[in-house]
């Protein structure tokens, strides 16, 4: 017997900004943010092909689009794997990065 | 040191206009990233986890002041005001935005600097001892040929899509700095009967599959030194792998042929093409050797550094631990730690940057070296002026007395910048360092290499570290390998594994048992950690590691 397919988990699109280089991900409302807390959460897998499609058809903004794991939270999506939680926040021994833009804002 | 000529300065020019129309198609979409990526990268040019990376070679891993100056230009202008030198002796910048980078390659140009081959399938930045011109055990300054086989490999138009990437190091010193064993090729300059020559090694190697360098050569007399090269890359080139990138290094291929028929194609292909260099290449190689004349070395009187000496121990403790001894009488080579206890394993901010090729100026020949192990060096320091120099690094935070300690760790960039790692290094040399100087334990310890990759590629040198701690990734969790008993010099070896890994609020616990267990055992406070562990294996450290967290978690 076939084993069933593992069921879908919830991911975002995420890539760098070409001129930046900075961490994007992508919003429902196709923009590019600079915030994990603003992406577009997918959970269906259908759904997720076309979203990647759309980051992979923006070379002029974008490099290395991706999907990546996510969670539901309280605040929207939330990082399942280690690397996603570093790429949402910047390195850990400057507050550099995304840490200082959230510093000014 | 080696100045450009007006054919180098046009090469660079013309490359970095190249470089910069390059980077404009990109942003317009005429090229692809698919496209772009082997262009940037043949410029140093990286995409890392938070931004782009731009690396920068610093040749042999030595500077003037005024190149020290313009990377802290650099660091200011385009970065974050700082800069990380690395174990290849390079400098990485973390926070480059792409418009600006063929500005930072135009003012690197400036000072005859690049950033050409620092990346992708070429031979890399040629890499040598640190002490090169300034130690006592050197037969010859490894430079002039560091700097001839730079001169011939790039842009080298048969090795510009080799099957992987390709390192070379040189030492002039039986005792290797340079860690020659652990390199694609290893050269070490030798003399048999009063002719000057090399020892070649070939496919060592760290990364995924460790391997020590094999000699393929006892001597080469010192003319051969292009063509038997140009030999053995033509037997990579050819018979390398490139079905598959974790087997394409020389050391796979020297592994899976033999070193002996490895021996016989080198030579046979040396023979072929030996009369194809008509001498040319050694009239160059004594022109680069003017360039590296040692300086004019002065006689100093030594009273007030006598006196400084005697009567201040912050300035003893690190004229012990940081000076080595210099070939010149009354002279000495001064390594700056950049490793303040908590810092980041070989950052250096502008202002610090600056200060050292101030120093190196006033001080040093104006020359300045970046070693492998990430540290700042002036090699010809007289002693007599060690007192002030010593004043001003305080003052900076790079007096630090820890060389070759245990918080002189090196440390890959790790999760925290690099896009392939699998766990973060920094942190964890920061959180060693900082609990050992808790201690105040480092300078009983006394030496012992400790070395942090963040993941199996091993830029952090950890299979040769005397005590080795690699990073991984197990099921989503940073979890930390420990291998002991590696060892960098002439005495190469790999480290051995002790067994589970630690997390990564463990393995600093972990590595503080590790080491008490060996103040322990060590037979007199003269057996260094690696003679301890040589005499007496793996156990005593086993037992500390695994059976006493059992024991704490059992309790």
């Amino acid at each position: 017997m076939a084993r069933a397919p593992r069921p879908f988990t919830p991911k975002v699109v995420t890539a760098n900004d070409l001129l930046e280089g900075d961490v994007v991900y992508l919003t429902e409302d196709d923009q590019w943010t600079r915030r994990l807390s603003e992406a577009e959460i997918i959970t269906d897998e259908a759904h997720a092909q076309l979203r990647l499609l759309h980051g992979e058809r923006q070379p002029e903004v974008v490099v290395g689009v991706y999907l990546a794991d996510v969670s539901q939270g309280d605040n929207g999506p939330e990082p399942t794997h280690f690397r996603e939680d570093f790429r949402r926040t910047g390195p850990s021994n400057y507050p550099h990065g995304k840490q200082e833009v959230s510093a000014h804002v | 040191m080696y100045k450009y000529s007006e054919f180098d300065d046009a090469f660079l020019a013309q490359r970095n206009a190249q470089f910069r129309a390059q980077v404009e198609r990109r942003i317009s979409g005429a090229l692809t990233e698919d496209e772009f990526k082997p262009l940037r990268l043949m410029n140093g040019l990286y995409l890392q986890l938070h931004a782009y990376m731009l690396r920068v070679a610093i040749p042999y891993g030595t500077l003037s002041s005024a190149q020290m100056r313009q990377l802290a230009l650099l660091a200011e202008k385009w970065d974050k005001g700082y800069g990380h030198f690395t174990t290849r002796q390079n400098i990485q910048y973390n926070w480059p935005k792409l418009r600006d980078v063929p500005d930072m390659l135009d003012a690197l140009a400036e000072v005859g600097m690049h950033a050409i081959q620092t990346s992708g399938n070429t031979i890399r930045n040629v890499t040598a001892d640190h002490f090169a011109g300034a130690a006592q055990d050197e037969i010859a300054d490894p430079r002039p040929y560091a700097e001839l086989i730079r001169q011939w490999s790039t842009d080298h138009p048969e090795f510009q899509f080799l099957g992987r990437k390709f390192k070379i190091a040189v030492t002039g010193a039986p005792h290797d700095r340079a860690v020659i064993k652990a390199h694609d090729i290893g050269l070490q300059v030798v003399e048999q009967d009063g002719e000057r020559g090399f020892r070649v090694l070939v496919g060592g190697g760290l990364g995924r599959t460790p391997m020590i360098g094999k000699v393929i050569r006892d001597f080469l007399p010192e003319n051969d030194i292009l063509p038997y090269l140009e030999a053995i890359l033509h037997v990579y080139n050819l018979l390398g792998r490139r079905d598959n990138k974790y087997k394409a290094r020389i050391k796979i291929l020297v592994h899976e042929t033999g070193i002996d028929e490895i021996r016989d194609r080198v030579e046979a292909k040396f023979v072929e093409i030996r009369p194809e260099f008509s001498g040319s290449d050694m009239d160059v190689l004594a022109e680069i050797q003017d360039y590296f004349a040692p300086p004019a070395f002065t006689d100093k009187p030594l009273d007030a550094y006598q006196e400084a000496y005697d009567s201040d121990p912050v300035f003893r403790a690190w004229v012990d631990t940081n000076i080595a001894p210099h070939k010149a009488e009354g002279y000495g080579i001064v390594t700056i730690s950049i490793k303040a206890h908590g810092e980041t394993p070989g950052d250096a901010t502008a202002d610090q940057m600056r200060l050292m090729a101030d120093l190196a100026e006033a001080y040093g020949h104006d020359e300045l070296r970046i070693s492998h192990e990430q540290n700042v060096i002036l090699p010809h320091v007289h002693k007599a002026d060690l007192p002030a120099i010593h004043a001003a690094l305080k003052e900076a935070r790079l007096a630090t007395a820890n060389l070759g300690l245990i918080s002189d760790i090196i440390a890959c960039p790790g999760m925290d910048y690099c896009a392939l790692a699998t766990a973060r290094s920094i942190p964890i040399a920061q959180e060693i360092a900082t609990r050992f100087d808790e201690l105040k334990l480092e300078h009983e310890i006394g030496e012992l290499k400790l070395k942090i990759s963040g993941c199996i590629n091993a830029c952090g040198h950890h299979h040769v570290g005397h005590i080795g701690i690699l990073g991984l990734d197990r099921a989503g969790v940073e979890n930390y390998q420990i291998t002991l008993g590696g060892d960098a010099t002439e005495d190469a070896a790999v480290g051995t594994r002790t067994g589970p890994g630690f997390s990564a609020e463990d393995i600093v616990p972990a590595i503080e048992r590790l080491v008490r267990a060996y103040l322990e055992v060590r037979d007199s406070p003269g057996e260094t950690f690696l003679q301890t562990y040589k005499r007496l294996g793996m156990d005593p450290f086993k037992t500390a590691l695994y059976e006493e967290e059992a024991k704490a978690d059992a309790a």
